[in-house]
């Protein structure tokens, strides 16, 4: 031990599905703390817990069915488990899949750590009529084996006891001991002396674990921290036994499952059951016809949630926002400290905190599609789809999820395994058409489309449909060209377990999206919030003197004019848009605005539209409302008919009208494919732990938008539009 | 030549004889216990006709049938 202050630490390992986190909750109390392993993305979910005399650290680890790696994320679950601080190792075992579960306990066991095995979901095996001799079982292993339910929380106190015992000093028990062949062995043997030098100071037996290890994981890999010593060694042993007509890979695995099935034969008695209730449920559910109907209906349930369900809650914050803004707004006396408050720190926690429903929303409907096994059917039945595009059948729920919004969408990626696959899926589904962008293609139809129409259509209705249309085929697009050039490597591969249905827990449910909502607002609510107030400080400083002292006697003279009390509120008033707006046109956004317009003309856009653009990167939305300051109108929602008229009469130098139906297009083209949205960006980085990948995902949607919006506008030009 | 486990039809037994996929694929199949003598079934076939779900050891498993195709079986006689 390191330091005497620092708990020993107890990992629960298992496989996907085995009952982990239900075991974890159950020991925990649900006290978890989530944290993240340092330098990848994986969450580490750790409690105290107090054993016998001592206090241990209890750890999660992401559900593997090996300890064999080959990218850094599974090196960490590894190293986690054989190495360091760890003591002991709870391996849960689903008591219905019996071998596949011993496989990774006894690679465990090989491995020289103490471990317990927990036989979980003990009950499904009975009602299975599997019976399971875990004397014998333990017996074989020389590991304490524990029947538990840990649902029900029926045999916790033994896990416990049997664990505490674990934790003391070696007892000796002669530990599961597999027989391989003797020219493997040889090669472990050439092998050994390699590994020595790499960790000196390890236990002989250990070492030939570690051996048996590099022979199955390296090649091919991505591992860290590997010495060029041992990879070569590891490289000219494996091309020597290929040489040879031997496959090593074969040889190690199989002769595992022997020993396991040999053990297995004694210690269980009905081996093969019969078709369970959930295959029946599957004869439904996959079913050509009927399969697909569930499966769209489903999925349409979750799209009408994110977006019809979480709206009155989402209007319910921003009204919480608006209250509070006006609150501090009478409390705090006018001026920097007021407008910093209000439009910089409420609004960005306000900013943050809208994003609440939907992602307690989707996370409590992934988490229930996940543990009652649907969702691997989901992948099953729509990965014929997304396999043309070089994508996983999980990324599914993840890309339709981008329609309602990018920030929770993100934050749904972490049910696809690989990294690789994972990420693919994160940079490309912020282009599907999320409901932020809504309002804007609704001024902007309003705008320039009022009341014309495309043959049987509205030209609004076909507006807005070919948005929708092309923000699909473009983001399937981006998938497939990033799997092809950024994150090249092999396709997606589909070996996914179908687990047996099963009703979920409401509390494990709860537990789960709470914790994901904690993770977003601690980790992406910081940024988001620091960025509102960057933007915020952008659009209002400089502060004018000049404009300040004309307005002041402005709003002198209008005092002096005989007019009536409402006639004064009414030029003061639009005085005071007229301010805002000649402060904003002078702050560093709108010089910039400006300064950039050369950029903006060629895609039909004025300075005006480019501030705009700028406060829109908050938030999508924010582009109405900053409009609405721009042009001097105060309070602007996409259903404002002034600001509506104020776009139609804006003009260029020329004259020209800015706001044709052809720039109109190519806004909303703009905005479709941009990523006007710093909460994206904000997810994107802790989703995928470093700030190149949000980098990215910014410069190509800017850059993609920016040339669709050109083709459109100077080819609509060419063809007469405009 | 034999057939492999995208040949076989729904509900019909087999033992694999050997796996042929790329190495990281290959050894994620046989970690997760589909080794040559393993006994396997196609339970069913995805309604877009593609991936296809296995049985073996007791639970499911669904791969493509690209991967299936480099896996070769012996059927057993029919029941
Ligand atoms: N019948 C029964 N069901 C259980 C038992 N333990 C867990 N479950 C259920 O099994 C499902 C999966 O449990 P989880 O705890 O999410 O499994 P996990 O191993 O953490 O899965 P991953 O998070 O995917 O690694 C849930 O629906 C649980 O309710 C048990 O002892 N008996």
């Amino acid at each position: 031990m390191r330091d005497s202050e620092t708990p020993p630490q107890v990992l629960i390992a298992g496989n996907p599905n085995c009952g982990k986190s239900t075991l974890f909750n159950a020991l925990s109390g649900g006290s978890a703390h989530v944290g993240n392993y340092p330098g990848v993305t994986v969450d580490r979910t750790s409690a105290r817990l107090r054993l016998g005399e001592r206090d241990v650290e209890l750890v999660d680890v992401p559900g593997m069915y090996s300890l064999t790696a080959s990218s850094p994320e599974e090196q960490l679950a590894v190293n986690a488990l054989t190495e360091g601080d760890t003591r002991a190792v709870v391996c849960v075992v689903d008591a219905t899949t019996l071998e596949r579960g011993l496989y990774l306990a006894l690679q465990l066991i090989e491995s020289g750590v103490s471990v317990v095995i927990a036989l979980n979901m003990m009950d499904s095996a009975e009602r299975l009529g599997l019976r399971i001799d875990t004397e014998r079982l333990s017996q074989l292993f020389g590991s304490p084996v524990v029947p538990v339910v840990a649902t029900k929380r029926r045999g916790l106190d033994t896990l416990l006891a049997a664990l505490d015992e674990a934790l003391a000093p070696d007892s000796g028990t002669k530990k599961a001991n597999v027989t391989y062949p003797p020219e493997l062995e040889a090669d472990v043997a050439e092998l050994v002396p390699v590994i020595a030098q790499w960790r000196s100071g390890t236990a002989p037996s250990q070492l030939r674990a570690v051996a048996l290890w590099c022979l199955l994981s390296l090649g091919e890999d991505s591992l860290r921290g590997v010495p060029d010593d041992v990879r070569n060694a590891v490289h000219r042993i494996r091309e020597a036994a290929t040489a040879q007509g031997r496959n090593l890979d074969l040889e190690i695995i199989s002769s595992r499952y022997v020993w396991l099935d040999g053990a297995l034969g004694e210690v269980c008695t009905t081996r093969d059951p019969r078709p369970s209730w959930s295959e029946r449920i599957d004869r439904v559910l996959t079913h050509p016809v009927v399969g697909l109907v569930v499966f769209a209906s489903v999925m349409f349930a979750i799209f009408e949630a994110l977006f019809a369900g979480a709206e009155p809650l989402i209007s319910a914050i921003e009204r919480l926002t608006g209250f509070m803004q006006a609150q501090a707004a009478a409390i705090l006396p006018p001026g920097v400290l007021q407008d910093l408050v209000v439009e910089g720190i409420i609004a960005g926690v306000g900013n943050v905190i809208v994003f609440a429903p939907q992602i307690l929303m989707l996370f409590l409907f992934i988490g229930f599609l996940e543990d009652s096994g649907y969702l691997a059917r989901v992948a099953f039945v729509i990965d014929r789809v997304m396999k043309g595009v070089g994508l996983h059948g999980k990324a599914f729920v993840p890309l339709l999820s981008g329609f309602a919004c990018a920030v929770p969408a993100v934050m749904a990626t972490r049910t696809i395994e690989r990294r690789r696959d994972r990420l693919v899926t994160m940079l490309a589904l912020p282009l599907m058409s999320c409901s932020a962008r809504l309002p804007i293609y609704i001024l902007v139809v309003g705008t320039v489309f009022a009341g014309q129409s495309l043959g049987w259509f509205s030209a609004g209705a076909v507006a807005l449909f070919s948005m929708y249309t092309l923000s699909v085929l473009v983001t399937l697009a981006a998938a497939a060209l990033i799997r092809r050039t950024v994150l090249p490597g092999p396709a997606p591969t589909f070996v996914l377990e179908m687990p047996p249905y099963r009703w979920p827990s409401a509390q494990i449910l709860w537990i789960n999206a709470w914790r994901r909502l904690r993770i977003f607002l601690v980790d992406a609510g910081t940024i988001i919030l620091a960025m509102t107030i960057l933007l915020w400080a952008l659009l209002s400083f400089p502060k004018s003197a000049e404009v300040a002292e004309h307005y002041t006697a402005e709003r002198e003279r209008v005092q002096q004019m005989a007019l009536s009390d409402v006639e004064k509120a009414d030029a003061l008033r639009s005085l005071d848009s007229q301010e805002a707006a000649d402060q904003l046109a002078n702050s560093l956004g709108g010089r910039f605005g400006h300064a950039i317009e050369p950029a903006l003309r060629p895609i039909g856009f004025d300075w005006q539209i480019g501030v705009g653009i700028i406060g829109a990167f908050a938030a999508r939305e924010v582009f109405i409302s900053t409009l609405g300051v721009v042009f001097g109108i105060g309070e602007a929602d996409e259903e404002n008919t002034p600001l509506r008229e104020a776009l139609r009469d804006a003009r260029h130098a020329d004259g020209t009208p800015v706001m044709t139906p052809l720039s109109g297009v190519s806004l909303m083209i703009f905005f479709l494919l941009a990523c006007q949205c710093m909460s994206t960006i904000a997810v994107v980085r802790r989703e995928s732990g470093s700030w190149k990948w949000p980098v990215f995902l910014f410069s190509y949607m800017t850059v993609l938008a920016y040339m669709a919006s050109l083709a459109v506008y100077q080819g609509g030009q060419l063809l007469g539009f405009g | 030549m034999k057939p492999s486990l995208a040949d076989l039809p729904v509900g019909q037994h087999a033992a694999i004889e050997s796996i042929d996929c790329d190495r990281s694929l290959s050894r994620r199949l046989m970690e997760m216990g589909l080794l040559p003598g393993t006994r396997v079934r196609v339970v069913r076939v995805a309604p877009l006709g593609d991936p296809i779900e296995l049985r073996l050891r007791n639970y499911s498993l669904s791969v493509r049938r690209a991967e299936a195709a480099r896996i070769a079986v012996s059927p057993e006689a029919a029941e």
